[in-house]
């Protein structure tokens, strides 16, 4: 376990080694540097777990060196492992191994790959400053970290202003959610005069005073804004604007999901505050909903797929809200696998598209690439929770808490199956109009068969994927001991059932028959615009800015003191009056000054 | 008798430059980075053996001394000082066709009157050395600015002409009430610390200093002389503006108006706080709406120097470890800033966003360290500037939440206008194709780059070496706080 520090030393060495030798390494070069580093990090990770776990799972402090020197409590810039970091840790650098590898075949031709893999390995040191960090600090650190990443990875391709604009969009939605996250770290620090993360939970016991109330209340906006909730989660179907790896290791396997553990880690504090857990239960559940609706009406595959991890995200904060910690983690898992491998697998697809996204032109694909189609298959079955695949523990496990949790209950409940047959009704919206029917797209290219760099990473991922769902994780010693709840059985089947249901009707509604076409009627575009968050918060945020700054360019302050200016040369210019040079005047004035004078000093006397 | 050399060895330096430039062409880069290299050493041989100060009598009448006084803060800014002095020499190596000797000269001229700011322990000499390096920096607005330095120059000048007569003032009312009560004239900080002052004077008093330093920090409202200033200057001018110019008004603070009114500025403390609230979220929204990248940059100082004022006036000892912190940080990335805007300028001769865009594909190399600055100026954790705005944040809040909750939304401004900058600059379709960087410039933005990760990950030398500056100002507090709480 002292070999922790190096796992994210890894990527970050490998990172500054290539911006080192920029435009030195030929392809092949970068690749054995991005995918190598993280080859080697999951071999230590795996190492670090086998010790982790021979050990009891005990929780393991590593102190780097002396960060911060705040008076009261000095901060390291220290690791902490304990089971909940330690998953986090075999998902990011496991999950995160893979896109890797695939990457390298993915972005092989791009003239920029090295810098492609810059930004990649960086990533990955920040997730894991993220998930390892043992204070707040260093936490907002990864936090950042990741943010500038995605940043740098929505806009790889910057010669596009649509790329950089979505660059820019996530960016800066994200950092309103940092924002409050940064102000909860001021509350909670005044009050606990730490910000290393088991002191603060250590106070968790005691009466709470009402502020932390609002410090939890802030979290959850930070969590909000960077897992893509509720309301802070329109940038994250612009984010696809990014290559499909970033997609997937991003803002579907790792960062996005951030805010969950964040929430997860943070929980004690949040247990006492049992309003905050329903609202983030209502967070997640209307998130999951309203993401559902609007993956119905995209037509870029990338897109179906953003929304669709915002909705399974938003069972995660449902699973938070229902305190069912463990479950929200081990969903982040599950769809870590599912979500990643769908994502691969959609790029595999939009390459042999020739980098074209609209599901409608594709179709047919069972017969072209039946062998990606297939693990798109298998990806959509884990989403949609069908039952043996990975999906369905996690999601079952969910719905099931929140049946019976105080801060939950039948209402979200409700939801959350609602969502179950939204995802669904747009899993087999996509597989069917993708998958089968007619080819809108030219079908004589030879080239339809992969080179084994395409397809060997993702045997893992659909391995995992379908029976991820067996993976136990025991979370005892950082959630403490959990009830599984047993419901009726009508109760955990109706889910299954309900699912099927959608998947009836997506048979009906968009099974690709001869006399089929779009559909574009108005709610369409309402959803495909994601239910009008994006209209609304350009009306009343971006344009106010926007305005003001084109208003104001010049500084209205500015103008006090060219008022200023204006009025000395204004009075310069009466005042040289009385030196003209004309006799005239000079001897009205003194005459007249005389006369005042004079008259001045009769008067008074 | 060596510390005098501090503001010696400069002027001498300058001179020799100015001769030197005029025998061989050039030479005068080379002069003026030697000799403040060996200023540097000069500095470092002072503090070899600790705290070290200086008095002779000068005006005795008077009771003027000629004192300076070398403590960790003074070295802290005094390093930076001539570090940023040379890179101002470095970036502007070949800027400079005209007057070359005399603009060495000038340079070198006010090297040695930010240096004598931040050694004075009188306050004379203090206010002396306070107009001496106006001068330099003005001219070197006037003759080496852009296209509208006359404008700028003036207003610069007069902007803190006006604001330190306000100081003079209080200055000279201090040395009288001095004498009022001890028989003595004295100019000497220490001395005029012990002064028992009414409630209502000191306020007064301290305002004359407030304002004075308020212009040159600058807070808004008296801020407009900066974004002229600055975005005129030559691109030495803007470094030493931005990275040291300004950290004199921030000196002023912590050196004159907090030690000697505590009271009184802890009753004035919600207005300067709240200015420096306004500052961050004006400044950084003045900053968005700028399409000149200086002009930006020099925007987003202001609200940098919103947190140091905000931290300052909270009297907290996190707060005020944030404004060092952030005086130090600031004075490094904003400098780093304006040499990339004067190496943009050198290439396209033009400072407009609008005729930038796409540089990435032509500069590579420039775009990833302008990114670098840019993401340290908008607070990216692990470099120094994020330190600051933490430690300024952690402090105020403690003191003042409201304010401090509206100064924290300076953090998603900053995302705004640093993203505007980068993006118009460098990405996008290419506008503009520009020559990558070169060794000397690849060098010195390397340094920089380093310092900022350095200072971000280890801020622990700042802080020790400021450390009784610190103690002294709280226990000035706590005395103040324990007869009135």
């Amino acid at each position: 376990m002292d070999f922790l520090f190096v796992i994210p030393l890894l990527p970050l060495a490998s990172s500054l080694l290539m911006v080192l030798l920029a435009g030195k390494l030929t392809p092949k070069l970068v690749a054995l540097f991005g995918v190598g580093s993280m080859t080697i990090a999951a071999g230590l990770t795996l190492w670090v777990g086998i010790d982790f776990f021979t050990q009891g799972a005990v929780a393991f402090n590593q102190i780097l060196f002396n960060w911060l020197p705040l008076t009261s409590a000095p901060l390291n810039f220290a690791l902490y492992l304990d089971q909940l970091s330690m998953v986090m840790l075999g998902v990011v650098v496991g999950v995160g191994w893979l896109i890797h590898w695939y990457a390298a075949a993915y972005m092989y031709t791009d003239k920029d790959m090295q810098r492609f893999f810059v930004y990649m390995n960086l990533f990955v040191f920040a997730m894991l400053m993220l998930i390892l960090g043992d204070s707040l600090v260093l936490l907002y650190l990864g936090w950042e970290g990741v943010g500038l990443c995605s940043f740098l990875l929505i806009g790889f391709w910057q010669h596009q202003p649509e790329n950089a604009m979505a660059a820019k969009k996530a960016f800066i939605v994200t950092r309103v959610g940092d924002t409050a996250l940064m102000l909860g770290l001021l509350i909670l620090f005044l009050h606990f005069d730490s910000l290393t993360i088991q002191n603060i939970l250590s106070y968790s016991n005691t009466e709470l005073p009402d502020e932390i109330w609002w410090a939890c209340l802030l979290l959850v906006g930070g969590a909000v804004g960077k897992s893509a909730q509720l309301p802070l989660q329109t940038w994250l179907p612009d984010a696809m604007a990014g290559p499909t790896p970033v997609s997937a290791l991003i803002h579907a396997a790792t960062m996005v999901t951030a805010g969950v553990y964040l929430i997860a880690r943070m929980h004690p504090l949040f247990l006492q505050f049992e309003q905050i857990l329903t609202i983030v239960a209502w967070i997640g559940a209307l998130t999951l909903v309203l993401a559902g609706f609007a993956a119905l009406g995209q037509s870029d595959i990338k897109r179906v797929l953003a929304y669709s991890t915002m909705s399974q995200i938003g069972y995660m904060f449902l699973a938070l809200g229902a305190t069912a910690f463990d479950n929200a983690i081990f969903h982040l898992m599950t769809h870590a696998f599912f979500k990643a491998l769908l994502f691969l697998t959609a790029g595999s697809i939009i390459l042999k598209m020739h980098h074209e996204q609209n599901i409608f032109k594709m179709g047919g694909l069972f017969k072209s690439l039946p062998l990606t189609s297939s693990f798109l298959l298998i990806g959509l079955l884990a989403l949609v929770a069908m039952p043996g695949t990975s999906g369905f523990f996690s999601k079952e496990a969910i719905l099931a808490a929140t049946w019976q949790a105080q801060t939950a209950g039948p209402v979200l409940w409700g939801m959350g199956v609602l969502g179950a047959f939204l995802t669904s009704l747009y899993s087999f919206r996509l597989l069917f109009i993708v998958c089968f029917g007619e080819p809108h797209h030219p079908t004589d290219d030879k080239d339809y068969s992969f080179s084994s760099q395409f397809v060997v990473p993702l045997l893992p991922l659909v391995l995992l994927a379908l029976i991820g769902g067996f993976i136990h994780l025991n979370f005892s010693l950082v959630f403490g001991p959990t009830d599984h709840p047993h419901l009726p059985l009508w109760l955990e089947w109706l889910p299954v059932v309900i699912a099927a249901a959608g998947a009836a009707l997506a048979w009906i509604w968009y099974f690709p028959r001869p006399r089929s076409s779009e559909s574009s009627g108005g709610l369409n575009t309402f959803f495909e615009t994601g239910l009008g968050f994006d209209w609304f918060y350009d009306r009343v945020f971006v344009r106010l800015i926007q305005g003001f700054a084109s208003i104001n360019k010049n500084d209205v302050v500015d103008k006090f003191y060219l008022l200023l200016a204006w009025l000395n040369f204004r009075i310069n210019g009466y005042v040289v009056l009385t030196q003209n040079g004309r006799l005239r005047w000079y001897l009205l004035a003194t005459v007249a000054g005389g006369t005042l004078m004079l008259g001045g000093l009769l008067l008074w006397r | 008798m060596a510390l005098s050399f501090l503001i010696w060895l400069p002027l001498i330096v300058g001179g020799l430059a100015w001769i030197m430039e005029r025998q061989v062409k050039g030479s005068g880069n080379w002069v003026n980075l030697f000799g403040l290299f060996a200023v540097l050493i000069v500095v470092f041989y002072c503090w070899s053996n600790g705290m070290s100060e200086l008095s002779w009598n000068w005006f005795t009448r008077f009771n003027i001394h000629f004192a300076l006084l070398l403590d960790g803060l003074a070295l802290i800014l005094i390093v930076l000082t001539l570090l940023l002095a040379m890179l101002a020499v470095l970036v502007s190596w070949q800027d400079i066709q005209q007057n070359a000797g005399f603009f060495h000269f000038n340079l070198m001229f006010s090297v040695a009157g930010i240096v004598g700011v931040f050694l004075a322990d009188d306050l004379f000499l203090f206010f002396l050395f306070w107009e001496v390096m106006l001068l330099p920096m003005t001219a070197l607005i006037l003759v080496w600015g852009h296209e509208n330095r006359r404008y700028a120059a003036i207003k610069f000048f007069i902007f803190t002409q006006v604001s330190s007569l306000l100081m003079l003032v209080a200055i000279i009312a201090l040395a009288i009430l001095h004498q009022q009560q001890t028989g003595e004239l004295s100019f000497r900080l220490a001395e005029l610390q012990q002064l028992t002052l009414s409630p209502s004077t000191a306020y007064w008093l301290m305002l004359g200093f407030f304002i004075a330093f308020a212009v040159k920090l600058p807070s808004v409202p008296l801020h407009t002389w900066l974004p002229d200033a600055h975005t005129q200057a030559p691109t030495a001018g803007s470094v030493l503006l931005a990275g040291v110019l300004l950290k004199t008004g921030a000196y002023g603070l912590i050196r004159i108006v907090l030690p000697l009114f505590p009271a009184a500025t802890i009753e004035f403390a919600p207005v300067a706080v709240t200015l420096g609230a306004i500052s961050i979220l004006y400044g950084a929204l003045m900053a968005f709406s700028q399409t000149d990248f200086k002009r930006l940059v020099a925007y987003s100082s202001i609200s940098h120097m919103g947190f140091v004022l905000l931290a300052l006036f909270s009297w907290h000892e996190l707060a005020i470890q944030g404004a060092i912190l952030t005086l130090v940080a600031h004075g490094i990335s904003s400098a780093a800033l304006f040499s990339m805007a004067g190496m943009i300028q050198h290439r396209i001769h033009s400072r407009e966003l609008g005729n930038m865009g796409g540089m990435w594909s032509s500069a590579p190399k420039m775009a990833t360290v302008t990114l670098v600055f840019v993401m340290a100026g908008i607070g990216m954790p692990g470099m120094a500037n994020f330190n600051g705005e933490l430690y300024s944040l952690l402090g105020s809040y403690q003191v003042f939440p409201v304010q401090t909750s509206f100064a924290a939304l300076g953090i998603i401004g900053s995302a705004i206008y640093g993203l505007h900058l980068f993006q118009n600059a460098f990405q996008g379709p290419a506008n503009a194709e520009v020559a990558d960087l070169n060794q000397r410039e690849l060098t010195f933005t390397v340094l920089l780059v380093v310092g900022l990760v350095y200072f971000g990950l280890q801020p622990h030398i700042l802080l020790d070496l400021t450390n009784a500056n610190l103690m002294e100002l709280l226990s000035v507090a706590a005395k103040v706080k324990g007869v009135s709480p």
